[in-house]
């Protein structure tokens, strides 16, 4: 039996009442109050949620630029300090090993940010390919136990955080990290997050994000800021068809058929290239596609899709969306088959549900809108 | 904590049953409700037909996931709760009363007697 681990927050959790369950190895809040009042505070106000289950991997040296930009699909060699970008992380035949944020903290220093079931997978690939180039001079670190992670994200966050920091928010841009207090402690924000608002993502020390937690908590009481558990997180990132690493993309899946092209530079050589510029030239044979469906049965991961009554695809995932008040599903179809406006069947439980293709997002948040307050 | 109706029987798979003479009322505890997370549909499709004890009487979605409710007792299912057609919400807010599922004419009244007590319940779901 495996020990789980616990997040600096973990006592937090326990005094504010959250339902507990295991994930990725550690003891996680699901949910607080419900996931639908969660969801709604995040989409309305604001929420915090405790992150610090994600890994952190430090890429350090003289060619930390230049490793990172051979190692994962998305470029870095254009990137500034503080810059971040999001990137598929491919095998060379093509298939996913992790979706990361690669924050470029100096200009030899790359701080990938992972998804927590994935960083000891990550980090040996990673080591794996180092090993096959040594040519790169670079140290490569797993950072995941000495970071606290948290994700304050709404339409109020950056009023709320202003409150507690005497950087000026309204200069952030989306998609940096700064080194800045908050709360009288040392950070490193980012305006990036995972729910389709804006707002930020804050590591910090163990010790320290405990104190960002309780400042943020506090400062956000009486505008309806909600600790906010797994549960929501998901609900909200599928709302707005942000994949979820595991149920919409895996090693089996690649991100041109994922939609990610925006983060896949074939003008560059990277692990993975050589497959994924021939699958481009050729395109993918499937698609990822967002379904609406009337009802309230619900799809879920690994359902069936059919077309004509035979199977053609399979859900990755499926919800009810509490914003748009609707049951939504993504899954891999062929690609002749795509076609927004017309419906396919999801059978559900026996039953064939009629499941419409829809253009990606199901709902549109404040994330990177220039209107947001 | 989850609240355990006095006077009510229990089934291990969290169905709860109000004993009316030859009916019962059913539906599922507060700590099922718990577990489950928001309700977003139950099916409500069972009304006129007999079932047998442990068959599966309706499907509760919830945001996380689909659970059946296993029949505590062999019967007719006399009445649906349609009021759950409207807001499914109802069992989460009010589990043991508004929230009720199923009211089923009992076929073998014997097998009330291997359901739990309330007290024995609460001793089996106590955290």
């Amino acid at each position: 039996m495996l020990t789980m681990k616990r997040t600096p927050l973990y006592e937090s959790h326990k005094e504010l009442g959250a339902n507990i369950v295991p994930f990725a190895g550690y003891e996680m809040p699901l949910v607080y109050t419900t996931m639908i009042e969660e969801h709604m505070a995040v989409r309305n106000v604001a929420g915090l949620f405790d992150v610090s289950h994600m890994g952190e991997i430090s890429i350090q040296g003289r060619d930390a630029i230049l490793f990172t930009n051979y190692l994962i699909t998305n470029q870095t060699t254009d990137m500034q300090d503080g810059d971040i970008k999001y990137s598929p992380l491919c095998y060379e035949d093509g298939g996913e090993v992790d979706d990361l944020l690669a924050y470029r903290l100096t200009e030899t220093h790359m701080l990938l940010v992972v998804n927590a079931s994935n960083t000891e997978k990550d980090f040996l690939h990673i080591l794996s390919i180092h090993e096959l180039h040594p040519e790169f001079q670079v140290e490569i670190t797993n950072r995941s136990d000495q970071y606290g992670q948290v994700a304050f994200q709404g339409p109020e966050a950056e009023t709320i955080l202003q409150t507690l920091t005497n950087f000026d928010l309204t200069q952030f841009k989306v998609f940096t990290c700064h080194e800045i207090e908050i709360a009288g402690v040392k950070t490193i924000t980012s305006r990036t997050g995972y729910t389709g608002e804006d707002g930020f993502e804050i590591l910090a020390s163990n010790h320290d994000i405990v104190t960002i937690w309780n400042a943020i908590l506090g400062a956000g009481q009486t505008k309806g800021v909600l600790p906010c558990g797994l549960g929501s997180r998901d609900t909200l990132r599928f709302e707005v068809c942000l994949w979820l690493y595991g149920n919409d993309i895996d090693k089996t899946t690649n991100p041109l058929e994922a939609g990610q092209t925006f983060a896949v530079k074939l003008e560059k050589s990277f692990v993975g290239s050589d497959i994924l510029s021939a699958i481009s030239k050729q395109g993918p044979t499937r698609k990822l596609t967002c379904f609406e469906l009337d009802g309230k049965m619900i799809p879920r991961h690994g359902m069936e899709i059919f077309h004509q009554g035979k199977p053609v695809g399979y859900v990755t995932s499926g919800s009810y969306c509490p914003k748009i008040n609707r049951i939504a599903a993504m899954g891999y179809i062929p690609a002749d088959l795509f076609a927004i406006g017309s419906s396919l069947d999801i059978q559900i439980r026996g039953k064939m549900v009629p499941a419409l293709m829809v253009k990606k997002p199901f709902y549109k948040g404040t994330s990177g809108r220039k209107d947001r307050r | 904590m989850s609240e355990v109706k006095k006077g009510y029987i229990y089934t291990e798979t969290d169905e709860w049953v109000k004993v009316d003479g030859n009916e019962v009322l059913i539906g599922i505890t507060d700590y099922a409700q718990h577990h489950l997370g928001d309700i977003v549909f139950v099916e409500i499709t069972a009304e006129g037909k007999t079932i047998k004890k442990g068959d599966v009487l309706t499907t509760i979605e919830s945001v996380k996931s689909a659970n059946d409710v296993f029949s505590p007792v062999s019967g007719k299912v006399l009445a649906m709760n349609t009021k759950l057609e409207e807001d499914s919400g109802l069992i989460n807010k009010d589990p043991y009363n508004e929230g009720w599922i199923a009211r089923i004419q009992l076929a073998n009244p014997e097998e009330l007697s291997t359901l739990m007590q309330d007290e024995d319940y609460h001793q089996y779901r106590k955290e």
